[in-house]
Formats: structure tokens, sequence, C-alpha cells
């Protein structure tokens, strides 16, 4: 079937920050250069960072990017790959300074330096005392940092295809990735957008479990076109989770208001977290009061219906309060839970943020599977797994990494592009057809599955058998489910056939997508069995020989799950920095 | 990935044909969850009760950046635009 194909040196898939800071880089080196986006840039999920970008710029302390090493290859348990934390961290001035001089608004110091404040886990001198690292622009962080990077984009020229979603990667009979198909969604036209190098910047895949605070668009549409292409995902059992979302809808109460009094109960009006933490109570640490709320609700002690989330507590606090220190909470309450929390207790539960895993890359944002660069394809930010994070991301790196492997991935591809051939290969059509027939497939279909059982299938699913805290049996029974699951997402139908911003369509497309992180997620989590960073398992427990569950004897490696009959291999963690010691294994404890 | 409907309500408008509709449902998604869950809502429960003058001003409010939108809507600061705030309201109505 012949497809319009659109040519261009490089081509981007998503304007988040990672995407509009490569597409920079590319555009400013004079390249033709596509970025595709399923919403307006400045709509993107980074919209959502507040906290701030770290580096070690020390304005207000001294502070070195050797200790933001120590304390990104702490933070990841030991999981991040040495080489490219150090590249993250030694580039984090450059980005942030340059990011400054592309208009971005930071909060300043008296003296117009930029102003830094402390941020959870990052410390001076190798874990001794907190410093002031993060650089926020007020708590729109995120948001400045879209705008900044796409105005600059306006000026370089950069072509920008608002409104639209790719759909599948395309590689010619040697693997060499040669662009995407995408679909308009005003038309639901479907071209080829050919390039030299393709970049994923598609962000995460949140939306795989019920409750996430992840934005809908969050569909892991790069992690889902990169595993049908044969390409495999890299640690995707790590997932950040925060203790109290609202339950259903995924927005967070902060942990404020535990602060402030807020307590746990569940179906019984229990105060479980007296059993759990008998000195803390409810004020414990984050992992301590996720696991003791998943343990109450598989116990059988969640609250609701479907007895899947606890609640917390703050009716008996004074009404005055509430309003006047919690009032954010208050309006969150009633808007998504229905629920005026000085009469009655917020319907709570773990809540998923932020996904460590994903296309497997190097410090220079190119894609890398046995050991060989896959030539043409690069991926950056939420999507791509450096491996930065590890195990666990430390708040305001995310930020920074969309800034540094932006920018590296956006270098890398200038250099590939200009040693490419002037003229495009002929395009190979075996990816282009698969991608028609999937769609054609989605359009066809009778007596299917409604998008909306199987999506709420899957997100139950992984919510229940792979959240904060997991069990042995409840992860094989996930396998099993997930894998039925999967069996749901190959016959969705949809009802509307229209062409014109055809939501359900697109809904569709982006559960294909989702169902292959699932998968992945879920089979991943369920063959490592030890603990470490954000995946902690009820059987790999805290011992002297294995403090926090944590067994580096036989799973200190990188997880590589392959769509292809959903194998798993390993590859070994980079422990050798680019240029100094190896930050040696130890406990992680703050 | 909400359950937003996918049919657009139909009427004789102008300016605002099937595929104008069509769009502003699908710009209802946001980059912020709490947008996504509210704009959801509004679009499922109230958009079809819209006459063109107010389904214009929803299209002029989504061009608002995101936490501008979401500021208004959870009534942390006014919106400076005075024809904006009764579809502002009928927002924050819709998620009673």
């Amino acid at each position: 079937m012949a497809v319009p194909v659109r040519k261009f040196d490089a081509v981007i898939v998503g304007a988040g920050g990672a995407g509009l800071r490569a597409a920079l880089q590319l555009s400013e080196a004079g390249l033709k250069t596509a970025v595709l986006s399923k919403v307006f840039p400045t709509r993107s999920h980074t919209v959502a960072a507040q906290g701030g970008v770290s580096a070690s710029l020390g304005n207000s302390e001294p502070d070195h990017w050797h200790w933001h090493m120590y304390d990104t290859v702490k933070g990841s348990d030991w999981l991040g790959d040495q080489d490219a934390i150090e590249f993250m961290c030694r580039e984090a001035p450059n980005v942030v300074v340059e990011l400054e001089h592309f208009g971005m608004p930071f909060d300043r110091n008296a003296d117009g330096t930029i102003y830094q404040r402390p941020f959870g886990g990052h410390m001076s001198n190798f874990g001794e005392k907190p410093v002031r690292r993060a650089c926020a622009a007020a708590d729109r962080t995120g948001h400045a940092m879209l705008h900044a990077l796409y105005q600059r984009n306006v000026r370089a020229n950069t072509q920008f295809f608002v409104e639209w979603m790719a759909l599948d990667l395309v590689r010619d009979e040697q693997g060499n990735v040669q662009g995407v198909v995408a679909m308009e969604m005003e038309t639901s036209e479907v071209y080829v957008f050919q390039a030299k190098a393709t970049l994923f910047a598609t962000g995460g895949a949140g939306r795989i479990f019920a409750s996430s605070t992840n934005a809908f668009i969050n569909t892991g549409d790069g992690l889902g076109m990169a595993a049908r292409a044969g390409i495999p995902l890299e640690d995707m059992e790590f997932w950040q989770f925060h203790p109290t979302g609202v339950a259903g809808a995924g927005v967070l109460i902060t942990e404020g208001v535990r602060g402030e009094g807020g307590i746990l109960r569940n179906s019984a009006g229990e105060r479980f977290m007296e059993r759990y933490a008998p000195n803390a109570k409810d004020l414990a640490s984050r992992d301590v009061v996720s696991r003791a709320m998943v343990t109450e609700i598989n116990e059988g002690r969640g609250c609701g219906p479907h007895k899947d989330h606890v609640l917390l507590d703050i009716t008996h606090l004074d009404p005055e309060v509430i309003k006047s220190k919690l009032p954010g909470i208050r309006e969150i309450s009633i808007k998504f839970a229905g629920v005026d929390p000085i009469k009655a207790p917020i319907p709570v539960v773990p809540t998923c943020h932020y996904q460590m895993g994903g296309i497997p890359t190097n410090y220079r944002g190119e894609v890398v599977v046995h050991d060989q660069v896959v030539p043409g394809f690069y991926a950056a930010g939420e999507v791509a797994c450096a491996s930065v994070h590890g195990a666990n991301r430390l708040g305001t790196n995310s930020l920074l990494d969309l800034l540094v492997f932006g920018k590296s991935s956006g270098n890398s591809m200038i250099e590939y592009i200009k040693t490419a051939p002037k003229d495009l290969p002929p395009l190979a059509t075996a990816d282009v057809d698969r991608s028609l027939a999937r769609v054609a497939r989605l359009d066809g279909q009778q007596n299917g599955t409604p998008v909306e059982s199987a999506r709420a299938a899957m997100q139950r699913t992984m919510q229940n058998h792979c959240g904060v805290f997991r069990f042995k049996d409840m992860l094989k029974e996930g396998v099993e489910k997930i894998l039925e699951v999967e069996a749901m997402v190959r016959t969705i139908e949809i009802a509307d056939k229209s062409r014109t911003f055809n939501t359900a369509r697109l809904e569709a497309l982006e559960l294909e997508n989702l169902i292959e992180v699932a998968k992945a997620t879920m089979i991943s989590a369920e063959a490592r069995t030890e603990s470490r960073g954000a995946h902690v398992r009820d059987d790999a427990a805290d011992t002297p020989e294995h403090p926090n569950g944590r067994d580096d004897e036989n799973w200190l490696k990188h997880t590589l799950w392959y769509r292809d009959a959903n194998r798993l291999d390993y590859k070994p963690v980079n422990l050798k920095p680019l240029s100094v010691e190896t930050i040696a294994l130890k406990t992680r404890s703050y | 990935m909400g359950r937003r409907g996918n049919t657009a309500p139909r009427r004789e408008v102008s300016e605002l044909d099937e595929v104008e509709l069509k769009r502003i449902i699908w710009r209802s998604r946001r980059g912020l969850l709490e947008l996504d869950l509210q704009l959801e809502r509004f679009v499922s429960e109230a958009l079809p009760q819209l006459n063109e003058a107010d389904l214009l001003l929803y299209r002029e409010l989504l061009q608002l950046p995101d936490n501008d939108l979401l500021d208004y809507l959870n009534g942390r600061s006014p919106c400076p635009t005075p024809r904006l705030l009764p579809i502002i309201e009928r927002i924050r109505a819709a998620q009673r």
C-alpha cells in the first residue's frame, strides 16, 4: 500500500523537555528536523515537574559534581551506570546555565546568581549533610523549561507536527532505523516520516497502573513502538510510587497531611500504622507506610466495595486548621474523592509516579542492544534508560536527565547525520505494512473487547499484582493475568470509526503501547527475586547477608525484556565511571 | 486515556462543525493529571449542553497554559480575562 513519505534529516517523537532540547541542538546545527507530538508542546507532561533541576553550581554553599554523582549512584541503589551518572552530573551546570541563557526565569539570589534549595537525597561531601542543589522557577520549573525551549525551537525553525501520533518504528532488513509511521489526528491519514536519525522522547507509561499521577497522555508510546520493533526494554520492574494518592484519581495528597496529624485507617477503622511502626506510626518513612498500606489491602482489610484502598483520616482535626493549613488538600479531596475531609476520611492508595526503566541507551543517547548501537535510533528522557536512575530516581534528577540526554542525543544525531549518505536510502516497507495492518485490524474488528474494559483490566492487574510492594505468589499470578489481558487487547474494538480527531481510535492505539509496558514490568518484576530501590518484595527481606533484601551476587545487573516470547536477558551494570574511581557498593540507608 | 466519550454533540453551528468539536475534545487532554480529570468530567457531562458562544469560550480557555488554567479552576488565583469567568465557573460546577 502506498503511503506518503515526508523526508527529514532528523525526526523526533515527543515534544516534552527531552524532545525539545534535542530538536534545538539539531535545528541550530542547520538540520531539517521534525518534531511529532500528540499535544501542543508546552502541554507535555514535563509541565507537571515542580521541584526543580539539580546542578552542582555551588551558588549558596560549596558543591561538586562528584558529590552529586555519589548521591545519584546511592539513590539508584547501585543499579545506575556510573559512566552515564558521571556524565550527567558533570554536564548539569552547563545545561542549566545554557537554559538560563535561553531565557529560563530561574529564581535568583540577591547577587543575581541562580537560587538553589535543598532537596531530598542531595548531599554535600559524599552523603554528609544536605546541600542546596535544586534550581527552580517558582513552582513552575517544568512549565518554564518547556516555554523557554519551545520559543527557542521556533526561532531555530524546528518543524512541529502537533496532534500527530507516531504508530511504529521503521527498520530496514539490517535493523537500521529509517523513521516512523505516524497518523495525523485531524484526518487519520497515515504517513511515513523518513529520516537519517530518529529520536524517541515520548515520556513514561505511568498509565499502566490504576493509580498514577501521570497525565492521560503518558501511555508509553515509544516503549510500545520499540518493543514491537524488536528492541528490548530495560529495568522495567522499577517504578517510583508515592504512598498517598486519591484512590481512583491518582492526585497526590502531600505527606504534610500526616505531619498535621492525619491517621491511616483500614476497613475496621483501625490505626494500622501502630502495628507496623510503633514509634513513628503514621509519620514513618514513605517505604514503610506504602508497604503497610499494601499489606492491609492484600490481607483483606482494604476499604470500599473493592477493598482496594485505605483511608486517610483528618476528621479529628479542628476544621479551622484544615481550612487554614490544608486548603489545597480539602479542595483535592472534595473534587477527586467526592469527600469533604472535615467530615469523612479520604480514600488513598500508593500511586505510581515515575518510570526508571526504558529503552536501553548509552550516555550519548544511542540505543544499544547486545553491546551494539542500533544505527539511526536514539532515546532520551523518561522513555530511555541510560541508566542514571537505576532502581530509584533522586528528586530533581528527572528534569536534569531531559536536558543532559536531550542535548547529548541531539549531538550524537548530528554526528551520525553528517557522516550518512546525502540521499536517504530506499524505504523498507515491511514495518510500514505491519503498522497499517495494525490500524486496519482495529478498524475491522468485530465482536471484540471494548478498549475501556481491557484497559481497566490491565490497570487493576498491575496495581494489585505489581504495585509498590510485591509478593511472590501475586507476581506469579500477575504474569498469567497480564497475558490474559494481552489476549483481550489483541481483539480490542472501537465503535466509532470516524476519521477526524477520533479519540477512541487514539486511545485504542495507546492501549496497544501500554500493554507492552505492562507485560515488561510484570515479567521483569516476577523474575527479580531481590529487593532493590523501588522494587521491594515481601520474600526478599532485610537480613544481615542481604541488607534491605538486596542481593548483589545474583542481581547486580540490568533486566532486558524482549517482546518476542517474553524472553528475559540481563546485562552487567557499568560500575566504571568515565574519569573517577568506582563508587563502591554499600548498603543504602538515609 | 480517560472515559471521555468519542461522540461529539451534534448541532447546527457555523464555526463549530463536527471536526472542531472533536478537536476541542482532544485538546481537553493536558499535561497535568488534575486538568485531565476535571476536563474529562466537564466534557462528558456538561459539554453537550453548551451553546455555541460557550463552546467558543471553552475553546479559548483551552489555549491557556496548563498551570494558569489549573490555578483558575482550583480558585488559587483569579482569571484576569472577565469573559472567561462564566465558563470557568461551569467547569468548577461540573466537579461537584
